[in-house]
């Protein structure tokens, strides 16, 4: 009885240490987007290779990581990051360089290197998607008049009701010049000049008084649902998942949309550097990168990819109409200039702030 | 005489007394600091030192200092308001040149980014160009980027050079220092900390007014029930308090927001239109109503144990001698509860000045805490310096309010049960 003890806790030790040899942390965004993830990365990825992948979700990751790293005790192995934080974290070498030549090729042995969109591969990071801030509303309350560009948002005489915003001054800024009138193309332009910021708070000053300020991506399709607001920017492939997984009656209109990249970085001094870099490489592979198209709609940042997005996981909803990289999406859009925010996000997010708290 | 004595006492084995006596005591005291230990160590460890290393933030920050020696060394041979020569220019190319291979010449630039916005690029992209740069560097770094050849930028680089500094004291009180060194506040727009902390405080003390209201003649019914009764009545008051914050918090939100079940009520009854649903979340209206909540069971408790031991019979004296009911209550019963009406205050004001969780989720724009850009500046910014400094505004800012009110009060008479 005693050895059957013995035994059984030896094993259960043996069990639980080579569960934890082969298990990577990886950091991203939870939610839709998350479960994305899980099924097309992470899923397959223990299957062919046998790590487990343990996901931990935050509300920004690159937070935690620079806490890690900062503090000499990283526990997070890969992490999905925005671009800004990946140029930041890589030019102040809080994360690993990543050769894209260690990228597998596209499957007509194009080079990653080419293979990826211009951009999408800064040095430090590898990016996966493409996601951009749209507005949706809920078509119940705007049935014979929908509103159709990035200014009907800014318009409430028009368009009444609350509008959902996130409380930050990235994106935001851009769409309110843009629905200001100013071209998509010179939006970073004008944000250069102290005129162009206070153009871009006039606008925002107009709807001040009728804004739901909300943080984490998951709130903005739950505001519009519970009709806490009758507008809202929110990340595209949330509210496309609103709309055809729990079938609400949203729109997404995507005139003046801002698109961003998503990437993996690791981490120095990641536990599992090799599983890391390992996962990465999986991930980002011409058919992972189409195959996360089929779970949430947001454009894979490989070119190869594009021709292999087909339906979304319900057999029946074509997901090229619904990407932001479709031609049709892209009439109106700007893509955030990371450069610009590395430099002007302590003051514009300040100005933010202050501008928010002042009544 | 007395002494003499003692020494002729001795114990059963012949040992002196006074000797046995000293060496027993401290046994018994070794033994119960041994007890305390733990705790001690425990706070040590999870309290002051991390509470230590937070000060220390808010004073010290050597991204500039540690990545740019040879132009803090420039900076302490030459006395504040020599114009930037060739070695200084030397200096920073230098500098920059090691920062771009040693991947730190950002850590620099961030470190200048926050008192002078628009320079970390400045940083990097001259960092990258610095390796092939020839004497003179004065010509060089100004053909990389004019910007260098600006006085703001130099006086900026002299402040930051040193490690140690007040910067981020002043930037937390919504000062900086222009081109000559003089404190000046910062332009309109970007004013926000002081407007927040006089906010915090405002409310803070709303709310322990509030909770003082409500909390008084419930903590008075608690105490002068039969037990049996006020026991149940205590179970509704710690009931709350043993439900989860979140919960607490997150259920206002379904209660009080425009689609909620207050306005629907209200809508329903007739006593407002669709249209002009109350805006009672998402505000200091929703904030305040929140914490007050949450809040009350700290205020209710030391009161309820203050009144307790009163004697009912103080009061009934009064009124035999003539003395009407309210006079009773301000003379005689009022003055018996203020030990507890201080102990709850404080600790209703301590908590609420420091309250996170609940003004970020339901307080909206105008609603939001001084707490709210701590966790901004610690989380989204990344800017620990400047969190750290607010954070240390706010402990100083409470110590102050312990020690007025035990001047004022008296800390003795702070009964918490």
């Amino acid at each position: 009885m005693k050895k059957a003890i013995y035994l059984s806790t030896a094993l259960t030790a043996l069990a639980v240490a080579a569960h934890a040899q082969t298990t990577i942390n990886v950091v991203s965004w939870g939610g839709a987007y998350g479960k994305s993830q899980v099924e097309a990365y992470d899923k397959p990825f223990t299957a062919k290779t046998g790590i487990e992948v343990n996901m931990i979700d935050a509300d920004n990751p690159a937070t935690p990581l620079k806490a890690q790293v900062e503090a000499g005790n990283v526990t997070t192995d890969v992490a999905d990051v925005e671009m800004s934080d990946a140029i930041r974290y890589c030019d102040e070498g809080l994360i690993v360089p990543i050769d894209p030549k260690d990228l597998p090729p596209a499957p007509d042995g194009t080079p990653a290197a080419q293979d990826f969109l211009p951009g999408a591969l800064p040095g430090c990071a590898v990016a996966s998607i493409v996601f951009s801030t749209v507005y949706g509303y809920d078509t119940t309350k705007f049935k014979d008049n929908p509103p159709t560009t990035i200014a009907d948002f800014f318009d409430t005489k028009k368009y009444p009701g609350k509008r959902g915003l996130r409380k930050g001054a990235k994106v935001n800024l851009e769409i309110a010049l843009m629905a200001d009138g100013v071209p998509a193309a010179d939006v970073y332009k004008v944000l250069g000049t102290p005129e162009g910021v206070d153009r871009a708070f006039k606008k925002l000053d107009a709807i001040k008084k009728d804004v739901v300020w909300w943080e984490a991506g998951a709130q903005p399709p739950q505001l519009l649902a519970d009709g806490e607001v009758a507008m809202t920017t929110a990340y595209n492939g949330r509210l496309f998942n609103a709309q055809v997984a729990d079938k609400k009656p949203f729109k997404i209109v995507w005139d003046g949309q801002v698109m961003e990249w998503d990437l993996f970085v690791i981490p120095k001094g990641a536990p599992h550097m090799k599983e890391a870099m390992e996962y990465v490489k999986f991930a980002t592979s011409t058919e992972q990168l189409a195959e996360q198209a089929k779970w949430i709609a947001y454009g894979p940042a490989r070119k190869s990819s594009g021709p292999l997005v087909g339906k979304f996981m319900d057999g029946v909803t074509e997901m090229k109409p619904n990407m932001p990289t479709n031609p049709d999406n892209m009439k109106n859009s700007t893509t955030v200039d990371s450069a610009f925010w590395a430099d002007h996000g302590t003051e514009l997010e300040q100005r933010f702030n202050s501008w928010l708290a002042a009544n | 005489m007395a002494d003499t004595t003692a020494a002729l006492l001795t114990t059963a084995d012949g040992k002196p007394l006074k000797a046995a006596l000293v060496r027993a005591q401290s046994r018994a005291r070794r033994r119960a600091l041994l007890l305390v230990l733990p705790l001690l160590l425990f706070i040590l460890v999870s309290f002051v030192l991390p509470i230590g290393e937070l000060l220390k933030q808010s004073v010290e920050n050597d991204y500039f200092t540690a990545n740019m020696p040879r132009t803090v060394q420039w900076f302490q041979t030459h006395p504040a308001g020599t114009p930037p020569d060739e070695a200084a220019f030397a200096a920073v190319a230098l500098d920059l040149k090691d920062g771009y291979t040693a991947r730190t010449a950002p850590l620099a630039g961030t470190r200048v980014n926050y008192d002078m916005p628009g320079t970390r690029s400045l940083f990097t992209s001259t960092a990258r160009k610095a390796a092939q740069m020839q004497p003179p560097y004065k010509d060089a770094l100004l053909a990389a980027d004019p910007k260098w050849g600006d006085p703001m930028l130099w006086a900026t680089m002299r402040r930051v050079a040193p490690a140690i500094s007040d910067d981020f004291y002043l930037a937390a009180l919504d000062r900086t220092r222009d081109v000559n060194g003089n404190i000046v506040q910062v332009s309109q727009d970007q004013r926000i900390y002081i407007m927040l902390f006089l906010r915090t405080f405002g409310l803070a003390a709303a709310i322990t007014f509030i909770c003082f209201l409500m909390g008084y003649p419930v903590a008075h019914l608690l105490a002068t029930l039969p037990l049996r009764k006020s026991n149940l009545l205590m179970i509704l008051v710690l009931l709350p308090f043993w439900t989860s914050l979140l919960v607490r918090t997150t259920a206002w939100i379904v209660l009080l927001q425009r689609e909620g079940v207050v306005n629907d009520v209200l809508v329903w009854l007739g006593i407002i239109d669709n249209q002009h649903r109350l805006a009672m979340m998402y505000n200091q209206t929703g904030t305040i109503i929140a914490m007050t909540h949450i809040l009350l069971p700290f205020m209710i408790l030391p009161l309820y144990s203050v009144m307790r031991p009163i004697p009912p019979s103080y009061a009934r004296a009064a009124r035999s001698l003539g003395a009407t009911s309210w006079t009773t209550f301000r003379r005689i019963y009022f003055p018996q509860t203020l030990p507890g009406i201080g102990a709850g205050s404080l600790l209703v004001f301590i908590l609420a000045v420091g309250y996170y969780i609940t003004p970020a989720l339901v307080g909206g724009a105008s609603g939001q805490l001084i707490s709210n850009l701590i966790a901004f500046h610690l989380q989204n910014s990344l800017n620990w310096s400047l969190g750290a400094a607010l954070a240390a505004l706010l402990l100083v800012a409470v110590i102050l309010l312990y020690w007025l009110y035990d001047r004022l009060v008296g800390i003795d008479k702070l009964k918490l049960g």
